[in-house]
């Protein structure tokens, strides 16, 4: 059982495409243990990370932040980096922050993976 | 608790989210800015609810951190794509009015309201009484 600082990631190679999927509310406590995931994944220079948010039914702007991180690190290795299934609550900080129209953010893992 | 009580008020439930998601983001920056991200730091919160003939929840956070000059508080550029820095944007983007003071002794006090009359989203709920306070410490 994870503690409240930690956080659970499933990790899957798919042909090219990385998939880093956490489980659970992504705040404060939680962001370090996620970005010490995503710096792991991104390390890996996969040509595409997709970030499956669909077990993630919280996240403040700590975990933004920890995406928008990731992000400009995965540009800097010509990754592309998608965003798929995100909830409601999920969706709502990305466009209060106006960041839905940076992010690539498609509905299902199987559309990340064709898009 | 910020949801169920912004529910009774007449706030739907999506409005309810944003508004507590306003609320975490106000508390983390107290915790990451104010007392340095010390875990033991008090933090005050009140509970307003206006249910008369303009409905609105105000929200009052108070803290015993460093103080700052509240025109220092401000949103960043949201072209400027960088990590951090949203909690004030988002703050001011969910609630409608936002006040930064410091507080007389020592720290800061938040002031957030949110009007129901400015959200088109609401929920017909009958609200039965006419002003309630609760008090939470974190």
């Amino acid at each position: 059982m994870s503690g409240r600082d930690d956080i659970k990631v499933q990790t899957e190679q798919i042909d090219q495409a990385l998939v880093v999927q956490p489980h659970g509310e992504i705040d404060l406590s939680r962001s370090p243990a996620f970005r010490t995931y995503l710096t792991q994944a991104v390390k890996k220079k996969p040509e595409r990370l997709i970030i499956d948010l669909a077990e993630v039914p919280y996240m403040d702007s700590s975990g933004v932040a920890t995406l928008v991180e990731a992000m400009q690190t995965a540009r800097r290795t010509n990754a592309k980096l998608v965003l798929c299934g995100l909830q409601d609550k999920v969706r709502s900080i990305f466009e209060i922050a106006r960041l839905d129209m940076v992010f690539t953010i498609v509905g299902t893992r199987d559309e990340a993976l064709q898009s | 608790m910020i949801c169920n009580v912004a529910q009774r008020i007449g706030f739907a439930d999506a409005v309810g989210s944003k508004i507590a998601l306003a609320v975490d983001e106000a508390l983390c920056n107290v915790i990451k800015h104010g007392y340095q991200r010390a875990p033991d730091g008090w933090i005050w919160m009140d509970l307003y609810v206006d249910d008369g003939e303009s409905p609105s929840l105000t929200i009052v956070l108070e803290d015993r951190a460093s103080q700052i000059d509240p025109d220092q508080i401000r949103s960043r550029d949201l072209d400027d794509i960088r990590p951090g820095g949203l909690g004030v944007h988002i703050i001011k983007e969910i609630m409608d009015h936002v006040t930064y003071e410091k507080r007389d002794g020592g720290g800061m006090r938040l002031t957030m309201r949110k009007d129901l009359s400015a959200v088109p989203e609401t929920v017909s709920e009958s609200v039965s009484s006419t002003t309630d306070k609760g008090t939470a410490d974190t």
